[in-house]
């Protein structure tokens, strides 16, 4: 296989020490282990882990209060909801639909897009221009309002929100690639593979594709935290997953009107979102300045 | 530039009228559009003087522009909560509570993000822009639902200065106000201080200093006028997350606005009240993008789309 790699390996040695905030951006090992320990480690092995089932409460252990409060125990370490669910173990769970749901959604919406933008990028000319069109109108669309309005009409469910979701991803993998796929068709090695013999298709898949690799990883990566928000939004909503599931906007939503008598039931989920977020932007950003500074301006 | 601004207009026209076929097929996706506009009891006539008012006995492609012709004129049927009131009424009745906490939203982040902004330009690297970066980045993070219920929780629930919820005087609007603005600070701030820097690189800032003319004149007249182009794009993202803010908001904080209606009717799955909010949302919505991008390339001539 034909590889181009014009672009400079990236450098992991830093010029000189730094420390506070310049640290935190160059090493990801706080954002790392933060998603680690937050979203992977919970999404992967919840049913290990979570102390409860995150679907049946006990209505003896009612809106029970973490275990530092008055009334809290050991056994509830960060309370219970009005059902009696265990906030904990719920809150595991929901890390494991969160990172489902994004990473899904993700693939899919990344695959369209991939495709298209291929397309859109190698044969250029008109089916080139509508595709861009598309994308154009796609990006001009409210986004939350689509989502909404899709939702309402299907009905929330896991399929609803995957479909939404990559419905709003596609547009910027296409214009990512259809950019990326022009500068690198001109190259030599391309028309090389052409004179050979190589079909459009092929050359695409195995030529052009795997150049782009790192610039897929980067955007990917710096969507994450944009779906986990989106998607905790249209739950909290009521137009996002179906109301007995663990997420964490739908968690947050539940203790909406509890925040005078049981503030944790709102409070946990929402840092949940927020650390898992937080820590994905400064991984995005990080993998971007250092596999992909083109990409400056997403 | 008058080609530029015809495929804006033409653009901005097509994304519209996809919108009106996005809403047009959630009515019809969802199953005979009379079996939820007409109540249980009603008689086999009233589904024919229905059908025959919406068109229903026509081909599909009819419909839709009969649905559009009405769509245009404001009219898209009674509400089906709230019988006898136009679902077009109940828009036009929400509308100002809206656009009354996204002002002063926008108030409250143009007031916080422009000194920060600036501060944090001029005094780079220093702990006001260490300052600046975490509240750009808390921006990006947090989510707005949850920001909405912890500020509730603190200053109406545990220091009980402001209500939690409901419209009345301004103390009503203070908490909403920010949870919307907070994200724009972040924005606004970000495009503020990255312009800035640009511009105190320039030689006339440097003229200006040699000039002898205060250092505070310099930043606050001479620097942040020619930086104040830029941010103008924030403007895009404004109408954007003003929209989502309000949805989010109104709903923490039980403020009766458009954005509470519409996740009402969602709820009470009132179709003509969900088309009527949608088709007025995106249609401000689309309208300001427009609007921005015409501004810019108008305001910055190096500006020249193909």
């Amino acid at each position: 296989m034909v590889d181009v790699t014009t672009k400079e390996a990236p450098s992991f040695a830093s010029p000189r020490p730094s420390t506070g905030w310049r640290a935190l951006k160059r090493y990801p090992l706080f954002s790392l282990s933060i998603l680690v320990f937050f979203l992977l480690i919970p999404a992967m092995f919840a049913p290990l882990l979570a102390p409860f089932n995150p679907y049946d409460g006990s209505l003896g252990a009612r809106l029970l209060p973490p275990f530092w409060e008055e009334g809290g125990s050991t056994e509830h370490l960060l309370g219970t909801d009005k059902l009696g669910r265990d906030m904990l173990s719920r809150i595991m769970y929901g890390a494991r639909v969160s990172f489902t749901v994004s990473v899904i959604a993700i693939f899919i919406g990344g695959i369209i897009g991939t495709i298209l933008g291929l397309l859109s990028g190698y044969f250029g000319g008109r089916t080139d221009s509508v595709i861009m069109r598309l994308v154009d109108i796609s990006l001009s669309l409210p986004t939350i309002l689509l989502a909404l309005v899709l939702s309402a009409a299907l009905g929330p469910s896991f399929m609803t929100v995957l479909i939404v979701i990559s419905v709003l991803l596609w547009a910027r993998y296409a214009r990512l690639v259809r950019g990326e796929t022009l500068a690198i068709k001109e190259l030599d090695f391309i028309a090389r593979a052409r004179v050979a013999g190589s079909s459009h298709v092929r050359i695409m898949l195995l030529y052009i594709l795997p150049n782009l690799v790192n610039s897929l990883v980067v955007l990917a990566t710096l969507q994450v935290g944009y779906v986990i928000l989106l998607e905790s939004t249209l739950s909290f909503l009521g137009a996002g997953l179906p109301r007995a599931e663990p997420a964490w906007g739908l968690m947050v939503a539940d203790g909406r009107e509890l925040i005078v008598t049981a503030w944790w039931v709102s409070m946990f989920p929402g840092i949940a979102i927020m650390l898992t977020v937080l820590s994905l932007n400064l991984l995005g950003d990080w993998l971007r300045d250092h596999f992909d500074p083109k990409l400056k301006n997403l | 530039m008058q080609r530029f601004i015809a495929i804006r207009v033409l653009q901005s026209l097509l994304a519209a009228l996809i919108m009106s076929v996005i809403v047009f097929g959630l009515a019809r996706v969802s199953g005979n559009p009379l079996d939820v506009m007409l109540p249980i009891e009603a008689m086999p006539e009233d589904f024919e003087r229905l059908e025959k008012h919406w068109g229903l006995d026509k081909p599909l492609v009819t419909q839709y522009f009969l649905f559009l012709g009405n769509a245009l004129q404001g009219d898209f049927g009674e509400s089906l909560k709230y019988q006898g009131t136009s679902a077009m009424e109940l828009v036009g009745q929400r509308l100002p509570a809206t656009l009354e906490l996204a002002g002063l939203a926008l108030l409250i982040s143009a007031i916080l993000a422009l000194p920060i902004g600036v501060i944090a330009a001029v005094g780079k690297d220093s702990g006001w822009d260490i300052a600046a970066k975490v509240i750009a980045l808390l921006g990006q993070s947090l989510p707005g639902f949850w920001l909405g219920i912890v500020l509730m929780w603190i200053f109406a629930v545990m220091l009980g200065w402001l209500p939690t919820s409901g419209r009345g005087g301004i103390e009503h609007m203070i908490l909403p106000a920010i949870t919307i603005g907070w994200f724009q600070v972040a924005a606004l701030m970000r495009l503020v201080r990255s312009s800035m820097l640009d511009v105190l690189d320039t030689e006339y800032v440097k003229l200006a200093r040699v000039k002898g003319i205060p250092e505070w004149k310099v930043i606050w007249k001479h620097c942040l006028r020619n930086a104040g182009i830029t941010p103008l794009t924030y403007f895009a993202i404004v109408a954007g997350s003003l929209l989502t803010g309000s949805i989010v908001t109104e709903t923490v904080f039980s403020w009766p606005g458009i954005g509470l209606l519409i996740i009402d009717a969602i709820q009470a799955r009132d179709f003509p009240v969900v088309q009527a909010v949608v088709i007025v949302f995106a249609g401000i919505f689309i309208f300001c993008n427009l609007l921005v991008d015409i501004l810019y390339a108008y305001l910055d001539p190096r500006i020249r789309y193909g």
